[in-house]
């Protein structure tokens, strides 16, 4: 299973999101997308799920583009997570998980014990069974987003698309979801995630795709891309990075905050 | 939260709801038992069966004929009408509040009150009665909310809120052509006429009424009852009911359509009535939770049985009746209150 994305562009009327984009997804492999604000990491993620037609080039799964799919179709290729977010009703964890099951569902039926067994395997493969019968809106953020992931692993689709999967989350919930996001993989989803932390896009990615004014200004392994001018041209803010426990990890300081506030005495 | 099992309420509601029909029947100025009825119903059995070449059968006349066609002709055709209404509105409620992902969304948060209201007015002002204003609301009700989704269809930006805009614009639009109705109306019979209307009373009800909007309900209820699974995922937004596979335009299209068709049928033959479609999905909510594969049932059970017994209210709680608009109005809003403030987490 894999996902390309061919020369995407993409343009709100004139003004352009995307520009001539092109990267691979490939199972078993963590993809992250950096890039500041606006740099058109969501319009690449809506284009690849099938929500925007681009404007030029395609988005190929295993060959085939995704713009003339059916939703029902997509669905069981593709999943999509989004931020932990606050529905307007507050549905139960288990029926939560099940609407991940709809695509497999014909047009009129709900889920039966078939689609029940996959949305308490995916639970327990996640180790939050205890949630089941819990009010969605009741959890803590981190669990949300494992109920999330929980979800989409209902939906049977190999390739899991992310959404700063661990923004807005403490430390401990950041870890335990990112942490979660490298078992999928090892368990062959292909994941692309967006992410506003490098260092964690260092951590725990096989690739890195860098974006900035919706064009790739880098796209490779963290190691050959993830450097301190790379860092520095995407946030605007020099850095100075420092690599750690033999390059496992690599931490990026700005380097003239002191500087940064003199001026602006 | 749930808190008890889905079937257990299932159960207890629809035991309630036949106990309540019985009773419904033989309350009134006119008194009719529980054997009487029971005798009349079985009479009219055996005429069926007589009818299709069963002889021999015999039910001892204890009732007079007054009774029967009392029970036959305006109780029976009242009470179901009745629990079809309060069925519908609130099951068309919950449809709506699922489909706009706003639990404050009601029946006619599209225009099909507004545009029923006028449609009757204006068959009331052109010298119509009974089946034509009734025929007239139903024909409006459906324009109005055809107007709204296709000017909403048409406004910038995210489609929801867009139909949410033009419904309310549209509603006001029509609402104004029903104060202009009025003001010509001749005063001495037309517009009391429209006034009595837009209150909401089921006083009146023909088999004949009954039987005309049970049709568009019979197809709006399965409708709904089929898509019901779906419209959980409709309320998490466009986009993530689509990447779960949700043809979202199709979905929302036809849960509206079914919606529409039972509110615009039930308006039509009882007047406004305001404030179940809002109030009684809530105390789905509380009962079953949000999930829709049990929400629609319990709401439409729910609705079936409020609205009969408001209607028991109104037809015998005075000397006059009192229209049933007023009443769910006056018991809704208070009882919405009640529920907002028992627990927290509704909004």
């Amino acid at each position: 299973m894999s996902l390309s994305v061919k020369n995407l562009s993409f343009s709100y009327g004139a003004r352009p999101v995307l520009q001539d984009v092109s990267f691979q997804a490939h199972a078993g492999e963590v993809l992250s997308v950096l890039g500041p604000n606006g740099a058109g990491k969501s319009t690449l993620f809506r284009c690849m799920l099938g929500l925007l037609t681009p404007t030029a080039g395609e988005t190929q799964i295993d060959g085939q583009d995704v713009a003339g799919m059916k939703a029902s179709q997509l669905s069981r290729l593709i999943a999509y997570i989004p931020q932990s977010h606050n529905p307007v009703f507050n549905f139960t964890v288990l029926d939560m998980v099940l609407m991940g099951t709809t695509a497999q569902l014909g047009r009129f039926s709900a889920p039966g014990k078939a689609q029940r067994a996959q949305a308490e395997a995916a639970l327990a493969q996640l180790g939050i069974t205890h949630l089941r019968d819990r009010g969605y809106c009741h959890i803590s953020g981190g669990e949300r987003q494992l109920v999330l992931i929980a979800r989409a692993m209902a939906q049977q689709a190999k390739i899991l698309v992310m959404d700063e999967p661990s923004a807005s989350l403490d430390f401990g919930n950041r870890l335990q979801v990112m942490e979660t996001v490298g078992e999928l993989a090892r368990r062959g989803y292909a994941i692309i995630q967006s992410t506003h932390d490098p260092e964690q896009a260092y951590q725990y990615s096989h690739r890195i795709l860098a974006l900035n004014q919706g064009q790739v200004v880098a796209y490779g392994t963290p190691e050959e891309t993830m450097n301190d001018a790379l860092i520095s041209q995407l946030y605007g803010v020099p850095v100075i990075g420092f690599h750690l426990m033999d390059d496992k990890a690599r931490v990026f300081l700005p380097v003239n905050e002191t500087k940064t506030k003199e001026s602006q005495i | 939260m749930k808190k008890c099992s889905y079937s257990t309420i299932l159960v207890a509601l629809s035991v309630a709801l036949v106990l309540t029909l019985v009773l419904s029947v033989t309350l009134g100025r006119y008194p009719i038992g529980v054997g009487e009825l029971m005798g009349i119903l079985a009479q009219q059995g055996v005429a069926l069966l007589e009818h299709l070449g069963l002889h021999g059968l015999q039910v001892e006349q204890t009732w007079t004929s007054t009774q029967a066609s009392l029970l036959l002709y305006h109780r029976i055709p009242r009470v179901v009408l009745a629990c079809l209404v309060g069925g519908c509105l609130s099951g068309a409620g919950a449809s709506y509040q699922g489909v706009f992902q706003n639990p404050m969304a009601s029946p006619d948060l599209l225009g099909a009150s507004s545009g029923a209201a006028f449609g009757a007015a204006l068959a009331i002002l052109l010298g119509g009665s009974g089946l034509t204003v009734m025929l007239s609301a139903f024909c409006f009700s459906l324009l109005t909310v055809a107007l709204v989704m296709f000017v909403g269809n048409r406004a910038r930006g995210r489609r929801v809120v867009g139909l949410i805009l033009a419904g309310i614009m549209v509603s006001s639009l029509v609402s104004s052509g029903t104060s202009f109705i009025k003001l010509v109306a001749d005063p001495t019979d037309q517009l009391p006429a429209i006034t009595y209307w837009l209150m909401g009373s089921l006083n009146g009800t023909a088999p004949r009424d009954v039987l005309y909007a049970l049709l568009p309900m019979t197809v709006g209820i399965v409708g709904l009852h089929l898509l019901r699974w779906r419209i959980n995922l409709l309320t998490l937004g466009d986009e993530e009911a689509r990447t779960m596979g949700v043809n979202v335009k199709e979905l929302r299209g036809a849960v509206i359509f079914c919606a529409t068709l039972i509110t615009a049928a039930s308006v039509s033959a009882s007047g406004m009535i305001g404030w179940v479609g809002l109030v009684i999905p809530h105390l789905g909510r509380k009962l079953v939770g949000d999930n829709y594969k049990h929400l629609m049932p319990t709401s439409m059970l729910l609705g079936a049985l409020f609205l009969l017994l408001v209607d028991d209210v109104s037809r015998n709680l005075l000397a006059v009746e009192i229209p049933i608009g007023i009443l769910t109005s006056f018991l809704g809003a208070p009882f919405f209150l009640y529920l907002i403030s028992r627990e927290g987490d509704l909004l």
